[in-house]
């Protein structure tokens, strides 16, 4: 056996767990009636977006929170959403139907930029 | 700084400011000669001989006068930095009314409240109202125009201002321009005044005389401090540009609740301390949020400004005080903000 094939062989048991751990999951995901949609969080902390562009699926609603002690905004540089203002620890939410890129900022510190991609 | 070089400044001031205020006693890195325009910048000078000028001289010239700058009161802020933002604005209002001379009016550079709340403005008139200067001059700060875009600001502080806020006044020979670059801030950028305002501003000066003292007063810093945190505003080149041929040039800002100065030709540039909570010195935190100090330091971080206008000397003296004036004082350059001025000097 060449050293190229005791390699291959070593890999294949874990990616075959790792694979099946995978299938293992989905299930439950139905099972638990979940919306298919990956809902998901961004955190205002420190002036900044975290993370500054989110990736969600059509259909995923993006809450916002505010972490600082400074109130801050969340609002679609395009108008398609606007918080109201958000102060230490209020949310935000709003749920994206259409696949795109949805830029946003905050008005109060305009600085602070961020992304919403929906595929 | 060399000894030779602050020996000049010296002479330079002495020259400029023939007012009889032994200036040697100031910082040295916080005193600075403009044309025809003298800065006495200090976050810790004993505050009775830099306010005694009225007194020492036995009574003012015709057309000295003095006003006081107060900014960023953030009323309806509680948090640890500060948990009594109204008790610290109440002391800067004593400060004022101690004050040998009474100051002929106030300008508040922005931000009152902490959320536009009527009960966060509420709270600020109680505390103007005890105030020796009657007179009070606004211009909204972010937080002043949060849901409303400015309606009840305007409402409130706004009477006989124009657009989101911006007038212009004289007062015994110098022009005061108040602007607003907190209103209809685009993605990305600092602050903004626009150029419907920018026309205005250019209208306004238009006609006067070179020699006319001006004052401009703004929120965010007209000049650009630390992009990276928003300070400074995306179209002041224009707004400056306007004031170039003038003689002699303050600008007044606040917003980053600390002192900076600079001077650029004849136009002075300052900013001024909070009477709520300080902010970190550019690119020294992870954000510009409220920086906590202990108890018993707030007071040498939170100031008023004072400006003394002087028609033969033709200069405009400005004095920083914090509201404690005891210990920080006496030593001098003891606090963070002066710290940083120090730095620059």
């Amino acid at each position: 056996m060449t050293r190229k094939n005791v390699l291959i062989a070593g890999l294949a048991a874990p990616v075959m767990i790792t694979m099946l751990l995978l299938f293992a999951g989905s299930p439950s995901v139905t099972a638990n009636d979940q919306p298919t949609a990956a809902n998901a969080d961004v955190k205002i902390d420190n002036f900044v977006f975290g993370p500054q562009t989110i990736t969600v699926p059509v259909g995923a609603t993006v809450t916002w929170t505010n972490k600082d002690d400074i109130p801050h905004t969340s609002v679609s540089t395009d108008g398609v959403f606007k918080s109201k203002v958000l102060d230490t620890d209020e949310k935000f939410s709003h749920t994206f139907d259409k696949a795109g890129t949805y830029p946003y900022y905050c008005t109060i510190h305009p600085k602070m930029t961020g992304k919403v991609v929906v595929q | 700084m060399t000894d030779k070089k602050q020996d000049l400044i010296d002479e330079k001031l002495q020259d400029l400011n023939n007012d009889g205020i032994d200036r040697r006693g100031f910082l040295k890195c916080m005193a600075w000669a403009g044309t025809g325009l003298v800065w006495t910048m200090s976050g810790g000078i004993p505050v009775s001989r830099a306010f005694a000028k009225a007194g020492d001289k036995g009574g003012d010239k015709g057309g000295d006068f003095s006003f006081v700058q107060i900014s960023d009161s953030h009323i309806g802020f509680s948090k640890p930095a500060n948990p009594d933002v109204t008790a610290t604005l109440q002391t800067a209002i004593n400060k004022i009314n101690a004050m040998p001379h009474t100051p002929d009016f106030i300008i508040h550079t922005g931000d009152l409240s902490q959320l536009s709340k009527p009960s966060e403005f509420d709270t600020l008139d109680q505390v103007l109202k005890g105030a020796s200067a009657k007179d009070i001059h606004f211009v909204p700060g972010e937080h002043d125009m949060l849901s409303d875009n400015g309606e009840q600001f305007l409402q409130r502080y706004g009477k006989g201002t124009k657009g989101s806020g911006w007038s212009s006044f004289d007062h015994k020979g110098v022009h005061f321009v108040g602007l607003v670059n907190v209103a209809n801030l685009k993605a990305g950028g600092m602050g903004s005044l626009g150029n419907e305002q920018l026309e205005w501003l250019d209208d306004d000066l238009k006609g006067r005389s070179a020699s006319t003292p001006i004052v401009l007063y703004a929120h965010i810093p007209l000049w650009t401090i630390y992009p990276d945190w928003g300070w400074g505003t995306d179209d002041s080149e224009q707004a400056l540009s306007y004031v170039k041929r003038f003689g002699s040039v303050t600008v007044l800002n606040g917003h980053i609740h600390q002192i900076m100065q600079k001077i650029e030709g004849r136009v002075s540039f300052h900013t001024a301390m909070s009477t709520a909570f300080p902010q970190p010195a550019p690119g020294s935190a992870p954000s510009a949020g409220p920086m906590k100090v202990p108890t018993d330091q707030l007071q040498r971080v939170l100031g008023i400004t004072d400006v003394n206008y002087s028609v033969s000397g033709r200069s405009l003296a400005v004095v920083d005080s914090p509201l404690g004036d005891s210990g920080a004082s006496a030593s001098g350059n003891g606090g963070g903000p002066a710290a940083v001025n120090a730095t620059r000097g």
